[in-house]
């Protein structure tokens, strides 16, 4: 094979890879080994159809979480964003779906962390140390986190308790106070946080923020790309409504 | 069994920022040049297109731009008294790979250092005395460049990226309205400044009533139109606030693919493989010429790259790995202070203070990487340290980057992290706050550095590299200092409400992101018996291995690194292209 040109039978390769990522949503602009190595010579590359759009979760049913596993994810992350009169509740903004597909996805595999040994525990200063990804580590946490809501009141399961206990089991996982069984309790609690506020922030393409409503509570406009006439306009309210990666209601067909 | 490649001119290990830098000069020198990049080829349309660049989860925290840990990572601690472990996950810095590497995802903002900056060592000495610059186990040194030498390559990134600022010294001559601290500039920027949203603006008011000068940010976000010298054009910035982290849609953001690459690409003489990792450079039996590279591509075929010239240019970490998984120069150690390769690895403290308004809407989404105003009164030597028991420092600056909600919602002190009072107050406060960040630098001292990790290994069976960093006393009360200027400047912006400072305190942590501002480890010096390589970032053992990226920094000073790096790349251009090739040796006779 010449050197002197991106070679047809790679680029043939890479078109077909590049079919295939779109199907299965994968990642393939990820910065992931295992696309087949290009050489690049005398022409800036660029190949129709390929654009690296993300893939958008459909559906709003359950296919991560076990009947048991949602008997604590929804009223712990209502509990995190709970419903009133200032917005939108984790559950009113499907949290729950968003999480639901985001560990059923590469994500809940742990496609960017380093899983491999050996496992000692670390110092706060040195982060995420468990063999875990973030799907075995919901797994094992959630059965772990209910023994000990069960231990501190009287056998009762999280979903049994009223808003002011369970509030004292997040807080306790979140202190780090809750040592659990199968897991470290405090990272859970980090992650979960973090997640559940992805899935009220991020953009409905993944499930959560439904209706854009967290967006509206705190006045983003989303998706928008140029505000070149807004920079100068100082003080004056942005009057545009949030849009999504696809769009809003009433704007096309998705 | 490797398979031998035709021998090139030059090889580069990365396709970065310095890789395109270097490699566009070389091949106008007439240079057969491979430039190798282990991630993959990316470019605006396919990767970041304005139809889903604008995504705060997959980018941000989904790490889809930045390196992926799972195949390669580093093992991080605090001292020597610790076992070090895996960064499971990136957080404190977010490396890049892919073509472009991490300047695809940066902020664009374009600092040059001080006079004093090149001259940390010599300069403090002379106005604190020896204490200061040995306190803390400190082993700060000079530049081994001055001011003169390196102001025309700063000049030429300005012309290259099209940065969009307002000088504030022009020849020796003060302007109104620009930074009257930096050095001589011999040209003004190539663009005006940004237009400034509410918060900046309020910013500069306060800072000048009290008594400070306020100045935009250079900013590689351009303010219009621009075609560089390399005929490749840039479009106005649309103040899109999905910069940092993100790649840009636009084509307003100067990185590798807008600048260099539609020129780059395009001559003959250049060649770019991807997917494909370097394991090593190989050297000559003596260990004093590099005879090219061993590679991998992602089908797991191993090549040897023959090169008269071998530049590593795989950013500041993976350079001082390579350098000691080829064993070349000898690597440092903290204990008895010998070696070179891996020594003062140093980075940025940052601090910040978040200002609530009353009523003020801020509207922190509209915002571009480097769409700040700025007080530099508190950076590098300008102002007197008697007394105050560091040395460093860094700027202030009403950054308005972008308000992304997972990562940019300001509450007030005493605010909780979740629950009915979280929402009510990340409601309310979203619209009307801003941030001050307070940029600080970092000496260089005994007890950062970088090595191999004897535990870790890649997925290629290679150890890990080893970073062993904290900040010292004199980072924490350089930053202190800031952070407590900034709440002044923040408590007299009009309309404020409250403001919270942030400190930085205790050790540096993998959590949160502070910037990727990883520097030293392959430090330049005016000797070998303190740098790994000369002014011309040409290794002192091999003199046909060149070096680039911030490695090179003795220390890091308050401002970005990218400036300084893009210009000690094309002072080390020069050296090749005007005495290396005329008589290939070292530039530098020490
Ligand atoms: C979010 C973010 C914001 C930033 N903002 C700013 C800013 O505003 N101002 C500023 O001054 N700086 C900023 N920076 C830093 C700036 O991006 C870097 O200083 C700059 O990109 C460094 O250039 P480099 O060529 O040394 O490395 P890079 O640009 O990172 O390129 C290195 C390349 O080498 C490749 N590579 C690594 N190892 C190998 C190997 N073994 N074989 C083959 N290839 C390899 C990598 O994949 C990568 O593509 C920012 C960085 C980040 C992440
Ligand atoms: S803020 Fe400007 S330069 Fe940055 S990504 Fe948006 S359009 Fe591009």
């Amino acid at each position: 094979m010449s050197d002197g040109e991106i070679s047809r039978r790679k680029l043939l390769l890479g078109g077909a890879m590049v079919g295939a990522a779109v199907v299965t949503g994968a990642a393939v602009h990820d910065g992931e080994l295992g696309m087949p190595s290009q050489t690049i010579k005398g022409a800036l590359p660029w190949r129709e159809g390929a654009a690296d759009a993300p893939p958008i979760a459909t559906g709003t049913d359950y296919r991560f979480f076990t009947a048991a596993e949602q008997a604590f994810i929804e009223p712990a992350i209502e509990r995190l964003i709970p419903p009133d009169d200032t917005g939108p509740s984790a559950m009113q903004s499907n949290v729950h779906v968003f999480l639901d597909r985001q560990l059923a996805g590469p994500y809940g595999r742990g496609d960017h962390f380093f899983l491999g040994g050996p496992w000692p525990k670390g110092t706060p200063e040195q982060g995420y140390q468990s063999r875990f990804s973030p799907a075995q580590l919901y797994r094992a946490a959630i059965p772990a986190v209910e023994s000990y809501a069960k231990s501190q009141h009287d056998g009762k399961s999280f979903r049994e308790l009223a808003a002011p206990d369970q509030d004292a089991v997040l807080k306790a996982l979140e202190s780090g106070e809750a040592k659990l069984e199968a897991a470290d309790g405090k990272g859970f609690f980090a992650m979960l946080l973090q997640n559940t506020l992805e899935g009220y922030f991020s953009d409905p393409i993944y499930g959560g923020n439904k209706d854009m409503a967290a967006w509206k509570m705190i006045g983003f406009p989303g998706a928008h790309y140029d505000y070149r006439e807004w920079v100068g306009r100082h003080g004056e309210r942005v009057p545009y409504p949030p849009v999504s990666i696809q769009g809003r209601p009433g704007w096309s067909e998705s | 069994m490797a398979t031998q490649l035709p021998p090139v001119d030059a090889v580069m290990v990365g396709f970065g920022w310095t890789g395109a830098i270097l490699g566009q000069q070389l091949c106008d020198a007439g240079l057969n040049v491979v430039a190798l990049e282990r991630g993959v080829w990316r470019d605006t349309p396919t990767d970041f297109a304005t139809t889903f660049a604008q995504d705060e989860l997959r980018y941000m925290w989904r790490h889809h731009l930045f390196q992926n840990v799972a195949y390669d990572t580093l093992t991080i601690r605090n001292n020597v008294n610790q076992d070090a472990l895996p960064m499971r996950r990136l957080g404190s810095f977010l490396l890049g790979t892919g073509v472009g590497g991490a300047g695809v995802h940066w902020n664009a903002q374009i600092w040059r250092f001080l006079e004093s900056d090149l001259k940390a060592y010599s300069h403090n000495l002379k106005r604190y005395g020896k204490a200061a610059v040995s306190a803390y186990d400190m082993t700060v040194q000079d530049y081994p460049v001055s001011w003169d030498e390196i102001e025309p390559y700063y000049d030429a990134f300005d012309k290259l990226c099209g940065t969009s600022g307002k000088a504030g010294n022009l020849s020796g001559k003060i302007q109104e309205g620009g930074n009257r601290f930096e050095g001589p500039r011999s040209a003004e920027y190539p663009n005006p400044p940004m237009a400034m949203p509410y918060g900046p603006t309020l910013f500069a008011k306060a800072a000048i009533e009290k008594g400070y000068q306020a100045f935009p940010h250079p900013s590689g976000n351009v303010s219009r139109p621009y075609t560089n010298p390399l005929g490749a054009q840039l479009g106005q910035c649309t103040y899109c606030g999905f910069c940092e982290k993100f790649g840009c849609g636009n084509y307003s953001k100067a990185t590798a693919q807008t600048t260099i690459l539609p020129y780059l690409l395009m001559k003959p003489n250049f060649t770019l493989r991807t997917e494909s990792e370097v394991l090593k450079v190989e050297t000559t039996a003596d260990g004093k010429r590099a005879t090219g590279v061993t590679y991998v591509n992602s089908a797991g075929e191993e090549f040897f790259q023959p090169a008269e010239i071998v530049v590593l240019s795989a950013y500041v970490l993976q350079n001082v790995r390579l350098m000691l998984l080829s064993k070349i120069g000898k690597p440092y150690d903290p204990k008895s202070g010998a070696g070179l390769v891996g020594k003062n690895y140093a980075y940025q403290t940052m601090g910040s203070v978040n200002v609530f308004f009353e009523e003020k809407i801020m509207n922190p989404f509209i915002g571009a990487g480097a769409l700040a105003t700025v007080v530099d009164e508190f950076n590098g030597d300008n102002f007197d340290h008697s007394g105050l028991g560091f040395i460093g420092g860094g700027y202030i600056a009403q950054m308005h980057t972008g308000g992304r909600p997972i990562e940019m919602i300001y509450t007030p002190p005493g605010t909780p992290a979740w629950g009915a009072d979280w929402k009510k107050a990340a409601a309310r406060n979203y619209l009307r706050a801003v941030n001050l960040s307070c940029h600080g630098s970092v000496m260089a001292h005994r007890g950062n550095y970088l090595d191999l990790d004897p535990t870790y290994r890649d997925s290629f069976g290679r150890p890990m590299l080893r970073m062993t960093f904290d900040f010292t006393d004199n980072e924490l009360k350089m930053s202190r200092h800031l952070v407590d200027k900034a709440a002044e400047i923040g408590l007299a912006m009009e309309g404020v409400s409250t403001v919270k400072k942030n400190y930085r305190t205790g050790s540096w942590s993998v959590l949160p992101y502070q910037t990727t501002h990883n520097t030293g480890g392959t430090i330049m010096g005016d000797n070998p018996t303190n740098s790994v390589v000369n002014k011309y970032s040409q290794s002192w053992d091999v003199p046909n291995l060149f070096v680039t990226g911030a490695g090179a920094f003795p220390q890091n000073a308050g401002y970005n690194p990218t400036g300084t790096v893009a210009a000690l790349t094309y002072l080390a251009a020069d050296g090749i292209k005007s005495q290396y090739l005329k008589k290939a040796g070292p530039l530098v006779v020490a």
